[in-house]
């Protein structure tokens, strides 16, 4: 018997996301490397030091835009509604692998993980640019490169938590995965955990 | 460069502890801004020692040149016009590293080893181990270092620790023609400045004092004042200089925070797992989704 397969992302779609997430992954090393002394030797990875320094705010700005087409993408699939909050009520259920609710598109964890990247990136590009040496941070007063630079490490501390959740949450929820590296899902994936995508997605044909 | 004849007390993002056998004798340098005359023989000193040479640039109206701190001019004469007591007064402090025991640069910086402080109480950057993020420059309460456009590389007074590494005096405090600028122990550099503080009181300076701000464990360089009841008349020395509370906030509480969401959120994804296990869909869902 041959799968029955549905499109969830298209190879537009996949290639944006990876190059978000290889630019989040290159970013959160050297970021740790700066944040922490004991992970210093992370820069390495840049070659030097000094490189990991230079490149590290070009990398987030390309990270910044990848990441701006896909809320552009992504926003309006990201509502919450009612059900997201009997889902988020039911988080206990939710993690014993108990499905909750009418799932469309995204359930309420993946529309708060959304708005809580969406957040953090804002905070990140703003503070990073106000800390982006040598060709902003000089227009900057001291004490608001201060400031820039507690909110930049905070809300990349958040993020990274947040991205170790998101990439849990899809190594956990098998077939996951597959929706981002093929762009497809199994119908019994999508009925079990979006049942109102599912009929959304096969009532039209 | 890592001057190996000077015992290392501490360095920026090092987390355990320098090597602690021998314990020298504190320094400090002690600046007499009611001696100083503003010649300048002291910035003209340590740009001849330093081999510094900042560009030649153009008269603003006052005396201050250069104008500002840079890469090349590790101290700066900062001229203040003001009246005290009906008196006109012309304040002329020498501005540059105060050389803090408990050092904000130092603590700000991410780069292990570009910040040094010896034991003798010098603050030393090593521009090798520079990575030109500025950090220290958020850290410092005195706005001090200053990055290079040239090689983005951190720059400041080094109280000449190459000098003194070898029992010299710092290039400026050698030029000073009248003396206003001395060094040698903390200890000594204190009852100096006592002598002189009693010594103004007399003449009528009733608020002469010492300036070696506690709120940053103290500093290695040292200024008799006449007002140091007002230490922002020459020209912005802040009164209560510390290591601004956000910047204490983002290299103290943020990093065990910071530890413990992300170990957080590592650990339940490991213990979720092993414990609630995959969450698959199952083939009878697959079934039914033929009908
Ligand atoms: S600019 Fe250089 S000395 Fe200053 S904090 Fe960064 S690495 Fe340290």
């Amino acid at each position: 018997m041959k799968e029955k397969l549905i499109q969830r992302y298209s190879a537009s779609e996949r290639i944006n996301h990876w190059i978000v997430a290889v630019c989040f992954v290159l970013l959160a090393v050297s970021g740790l490397a700066f944040f922490y002394p004991a992970f210093f030797w992370l820069t390495g990875i840049f070659g030097t030091p000094q490189l990991a320094r230079i490149l590290h705010p070009f990398i987030g700005v390309v990270m910044f835009l990848g990441f701006f087409i896909q809320f552009f993408r992504y926003w309006h699939h990201n509502i919450l509604n009612r059900e997201d909050v009997k889902w988020m009520k039911s988080v206990k259920e939710v993690l014993k692998g108990n499905e909750v609710g009418d799932i469309g598109r995204y359930n309420g964890g993946q529309k708060g993980m959304f708005w809580v990247m969406t957040l953090c990136l804002l905070a990140l590009i703003g503070s990073g640019i106000i800390a982006w040496r040598p060709y902003f941070a000089i227009h900057f007063p001291i004490p608001v490169i201060r400031i820039a630079l507690l909110v930049h490490s905070a809300s990349a501390v958040a993020l990274i938590a947040s991205i170790i959740v998101h990439v849990y949450a899809a190594l956990w929820v098998k077939g996951t995965i597959r929706a981002m590296v093929e762009g497809v899902v199994t119908h019994a994936w999508a009925k079990k955990h979006h049942p109102k995508w599912y009929r959304e997605m096969t009532s039209k044909k | 460069m890592a001057l190996q004849s000077l015992d290392i007390m501490r360095r920026s993002a090092s987390p355990t502890p320098a090597p602690e056998a021998r314990s020298p004798m504190e320094v400090a340098k002690l600046i007499d801004v009611t001696t100083c005359i503003g010649c300048k023989a002291c910035q003209v000193a340590c740009s001849e020692w330093n081999d510094l040479r900042e560009d030649v640039g153009s008269c603003v109206g006052v005396y201050d040149n250069p104008i500002d701190l840079s890469p090349q001019a590790w101290t700066v004469m900062r001229f203040e016009e003001t009246e005290e007591n009906g008196k006109l007064e012309w304040l002329i402090r020498k501005d540059g590293c105060m050389h803090c025991s408990d050092p904000g640069c130092l603590k700000a910086c991410p780069s292990p080893g570009a910040i040094i402080q010896y034991k003798n109480g010098i603050v030393d950057f090593h521009q090798e181990n520079c990575i030109g993020c500025g950090y220290c420059v958020s850290g410092c309460p005195f706005n001090i270092p200053r990055i290079s456009a040239q090689d983005n590389k951190a720059y400041k007074c080094s109280l000449c620790s190459d000098r003194v590494a070898v029992g010299q005096e710092p290039a400026c405090v050698k030029t000073c023609p009248t003396g206003a600028i001395q060094f040698g122990s903390k200890e000594d550099m204190k009852e100096v400045a006592e002598t002189r503080i009693a010594d103004l009181k007399q003449r009528g300076y009733d608020n002469a004092g010492l300036y070696d701000p506690e709120a940053v464990g103290g500093t290695h360089v040292m200024y008799v004042l006449h007002h140091a009841d007002k230490p922002n008349l020459y020209s912005g020395l802040p009164k209560d200089p510390q290591i601004s509370p956000v910047v204490k906030l983002w290299k103290g509480m943020l990093k065990p925070v910071a530890t413990l969401g992300i170990a957080a959120a590592g650990l339940f994804g490991f213990f979720h797992y092993i414990t609630a296990g995959p969450n698959r869909a199952d083939e009878d869902h697959d079934e039914g989704a033929q009908q």
